[in-house]
């Protein structure tokens, strides 16, 4: 091999490898800067399927089960839960408190103790039952779908969940306990297994934000 | 059933009941401890507000399987000669009409003062909220919480 011909490899694989690190670098920002046509950044891991169309129609289920009384009821706009198939105040007027956990003697645990007793009307029984604490308050009431998408995608509105906390919150108690409420209380539209179906493909398909 | 063993104040129990069973069918109809009010069952009138390790707690809505190894106590044991700074503030503002929500409101009302020997006239309506009186003591009852928490 002559000199020339080495210094044209060598060249080469400057190149290829020059090519190879603006590519990563272009892969790297568009997976950091998705959902930004209103200045809002949603980080993804680096490993997800990145297809708008299949997650948008997820959240579309998504949100029909969220923005149900079962999730809904404790995500108010106010510092009072709300109640029952209509969403009504609370009776009793409960505060959500500092940890969201009630005050004094008011705190959800008064009335929801960690299992219920049977009977139509009685309170629902779970070990953690609360609202989300006063510092982040969560709020899912008169949300539209996009607002809603892009809140449970910011940590600093979400609970401080990145999107594998966020995935993973699908096996929370107390969201489970949505679909496990007693009585003849009204479930969300979809099972508890169709909404962990529609919840990971909205999350893995890139968790994009509805237009509105 | 099951065989459970609960602490009542300060007395230790062994009841024979199935898991579900509220504690306050136990109180009234295992130990006979009667202070203890039934009024909706379902946890929204506060008649029936006993202590689990200090705080209020609605028997009628707590089943026997959740207790544990918390600490109750009832209207029975909140003095040993009903003398607690409630009760006579009670007394003193002749508080019952017909007094069937006392013992739940009484209970109340110790649990608040035990978090905050000094609550203000918002503090006392938030907390007491949850205990209806049909009667509609509650100005009396607002008076007698003012005048127990001087003794706290």
């Amino acid at each position: 091999m002559t000199n020339k011909q080495t210094h044209l490899n060598l060249y080469k694989k400057i190149g290829l490898l020059a090519l190879s690190l603006a590519l990563v670098g272009i892969f790297a920002i568009a997976c950091k800067a998705k959902n930004t046509s209103n200045g809002e950044y949603v980080s993804l891991p680096q490993a997800q399927k990145q297809d708008s169309l299949a997650s948008i129609a997820a959240f579309k289920d998504v949100y029909a089960v969220l923005m149900h009384p079962r999730c809904m009821n404790c995500h108010p706009t106010g510092d009072i839960p709300l109640q029952g198939d209509e969403s009504r105040i609370h009776t009793m007027l409960p505060q959500r408190g500092p940890d969201g956990k009630g005050i004094s003697t008011m705190k959800c645990a008064t009335c929801h103790a960690a299992t219920g007793v049977p009977g139509e009307h009685t309170p629902p029984g779970n070990p953690s039952w609360h609202l989300p604490p006063a510092d982040m308050k969560m709020v899912f009431q008169g949300k539209s779908a996009r607002e809603l998408a892009l809140q449970l995608v910011n940590p600093e509105k979400n609970g401080h969940k990145d999107m594998q906390a966020l995935r993973e919150h699908a096996e929370d108690t107390l969201v489970k306990s949505g679909w496990n409420i007693g009585g003849h209380r009204e479930l969300p539209p979809l099972s508890y297994d169709e909404f962990k179906e529609v919840w990971y493909a909205w999350i893995d398909n890139g968790a994009y934000a509805p237009s509105n | 059933m099951a065989l459970y063993t609960i602490n009542v104040n300060g007395t230790s129990h062994q009841v024979d009941v199935d898991p579900d069973t509220p504690l306050l069918w136990i109180l009234r109809d295992n130990l006979r401890l009667l202070g203890t009010k039934y009024g909706c069952g379902i946890a929204h009138c506060g008649v029936c507000t006993i202590h689990l390790d200090g705080e209020a707690t609605r028997s009628c809505a707590y089943p026997i399987s959740a207790i544990e190894n918390k600490k109750i106590v009832t209207i029975e044991g909140l003095s040993e000669k009903g003398d607690h700074p409630v009760q006579k503030a009670w007394i003193e503002h002749d508080v019952p009409q017909c007094g069937y929500c006392q013992a739940g409101q009484i209970m109340t009302a110790a649990s608040l003062l035990a978090q905050n020997s000094n609550p203000s006239d918002d503090e006392i309506r938030r907390a007491m909220n949850g205990n209806l009186c049909r009667c509609a003591t509650y100005t009396r009852i607002n008076r007698a919480i003012k005048t127990a928490s001087k003794e706290m």
